[in-house]
């Protein structure tokens, strides 16, 4: 395919990463909305989400709400709120957190009501408040779905800012809504093939960092689980005293 | 302007642009459509294409009701998409004639032409058109680019004119869609034959709200809207004049395959061109906007209230 010889040749070229519009700072402008996306998402949700799973109120009204949001089309969005907002980071941010809400928030409702509800009440009845239970029991046992659900957040994100780029913002997606009028196509797929490398290594980041916060009470105490299937080795057999298989 | 007008419903795309970019490399996009393939079609069958959006759109049924009345068989396959899609389709023989705009056709067929006014764009696109396709007479209607200032601009400044913008001292910024950037009328223009100095802002909606939303609250001070678009008067924005000719003229020509052509349908099709004026685009556009009246609807009200 003659247009993948052409975009590798166009990300392979060193005019096209310096300079105010070169990909370099496209890629940090894109990671900056991006991460900027994730901390209004997380400073909403994951309070939320973990009053959900403690409490287990709020449940039927907030999490289908949350749902709903999500099935608005992200540009029509984007271009709705630009109307009434003006132009500028506001408008795509909204569109953006909004997608970004429900997966944290079901990371964090799920992980907390997935803690052994025995674990919470052996820890309250060794004297530990609703408060301490919470931070010191349920969430930490909870963080690895509380990361699992920022991680698909994530990928969302990533990949759907270059929408925003229908306004005059920087990001990834310049590069696509640029290169179309022009027929610029090896711009366009070169844009995107960033656009995908950028997603699959933050989603391996964030892979490695909900592995690096499971607790090894919890590793060792797994039965069987896809996502660590890998980590089944003779050495767990080893250890396996440490919890009777079940 | 034809192609990038389409370029709300094409965002859409862009969302998943490697989908689409093997979607426009693996060929025939009308394989699924109606049973009227244009290459085996009678030669007395004219197949109507259009380009993805409202005003081509109502050409288009315009075109084939207006041959209709003269007697010939025509069906219509609307909203194909953009330009290089829909001219592949015409070179395949799915369709056999498309409204098209004379600058922009040019610009496509060659890419170095530097032919702006009306009459020399329109010589140099018959040389440029390739053998086994031509165009007929070119309307006096255009839908072009134009550069728009608010009203209060316009007199605060004393602007009604490009020519003007050099003698004002503020920053200028303008509202367009990106490919502004590069164009030969778009910034590179304004700076080289009228020496202004411009950055663009740009907006991927080809002239539409939100642009005329960023002009109307000062974001921008200057505007490209379509020149066909009846919300420049609505809104009371001042189109500025183009003494130098910058802005390629569109004007829109039938672009249609060669065997298809015999007087009949050449006669019809110059008729309906010469009666189709800025004005006319307008009004068939408010139609569309504004009474969300359907494309097919406003074409043969017009036709029919033009005596064809």
């Amino acid at each position: 395919m003659n247009s993948y010889t052409d975009a590798f040749a166009w990300l392979f070229s060193a005019k096209n990463w310096a300079g105010p519009t070169g990909i370099g700072q496209r890629l940090l402008e894109h990671l900056g909305y991006s991460g900027l996306t994730l901390v209004v998402a997380i400073v909403i949700a994951v309070p939320l989400g973990l009053y959900i799973g403690h409490t287990g109120k709020g449940r039927a009204v907030i999490v289908p709400f949350t749902g709903a949001l999500r099935a608005l089309p992200t540009l029509g969005l984007v271009i709705l709120l630009a109307l009434w907002l003006g132009l500028g980071l506001t408008p795509p941010l909204i569109a953006l957190v909004i997608l970004a809400i429900p997966p944290v928030l079901a990371g964090a409702y799920s992980g907390v009501e997935s803690v052994n509800r025995d674990t919470v009440d052996a820890a309250r009845s060794i004297g530990f408040t609703g408060w301490g239970a919470l931070w010191q029991v349920e969430v930490p046992l909870a963080l690895p779905l509380i990361v699992g659900g920022i991680r698909s957040a994530v990928l969302q994100v990533v990949a759907t800012w270059t929408v925003a780029a229908f306004l005059p913002l920087g990001g990834l997606g310049r590069f696509l809504y640029d290169g179309l009028p022009i027929r610029d196509y090896a711009q366009m797929l070169g844009g995107s093939i960033i656009v995908i490398l950028l997603a699959l290594a933050l989603d391996g980041v964030f892979a490695l960092l909900q592995r690096a916060v499971t607790p090894r009470g919890v590793i060792a105490g797994r039965i069987s689980d896809i996502r660590t299937t890998t980590q089944q080795s003779p050495e767990r057999k080893e250890r396996s005293w440490l919890a009777p298989e079940a | 302007m034809a192609r990038t007008r389409s370029l709300i419903t094409a965002a859409g795309v862009l969302a998943a642009a490697a989908l689409a970019l093997t979607a426009c490399s693996s060929g025939d996009p009308l394989a699924s459509d109606d049973s009227t393939s244009g290459a085996k079609a009678s030669s007395s069958t004219i197949t109507v294409g259009s380009a993805a959006f409202p005003e081509n759109e109502i050409l288009a049924y315009i075109y084939a009701d207006a041959l209709k009345d003269a007697g010939v068989n025509t069906t219509v396959k609307a909203n194909i998409g953009q330009r290089d899609v829909y001219i592949a389709a015409l070179k395949d023989g799915s369709i056999d004639l498309v409204p098209e705009y004379t600058g922009n056709l040019l610009q496509f067929f060659d890419k170095d032409a530097t032919a702006q006014g009306a009459d020399a764009v329109y010589s140099a696109l018959q040389k440029a058109v390739p053998t086994g396709y031509e165009v007929l007479d070119q309307a006096p209607g255009q839908d072009a680019d134009s550069y728009n200032v608010t009203k209060k601009f316009s007199e605060d400044n004393h602007i009604t004119s490009l020519a003007d913008l050099a003698a004002y001292k503020g920053s200028l910024k303008v509202g367009a869609n990106p490919e502004f950037a590069t164009r030969p009328y778009g910034i590179p223009g304004l700076k080289s034959q009228y020496g202004v100095t411009a950055t663009l802002v740009p907006i991927a909606d080809g002239g539409g709200a939100n642009t005329q939303k960023a002009l109307a609250d000062g974001t921008v001070q200057l505007a490209d809207i379509y020149s066909s678009d009846p919300s420049i008067a609505k809104n009371g924005f001042v189109t500025l004049a183009d003494p130098k000719n910058m802005i390629l003229a569109q004007n829109v020509v039938p672009l249609i395959n060669s065997k298809k052509v015999d007087d009949k349908v050449k006669e019809t099709l110059n008729k309906v061109s010469a009666k189709i004026t800025t004005d006319e685009l307008g009004a068939m556009l408010e139609k569309s906007y504004n009474e969300k009246a359907a494309a097919d609807k406003i074409a043969s009200d017009w036709v029919a209230a033009n005596g064809f």
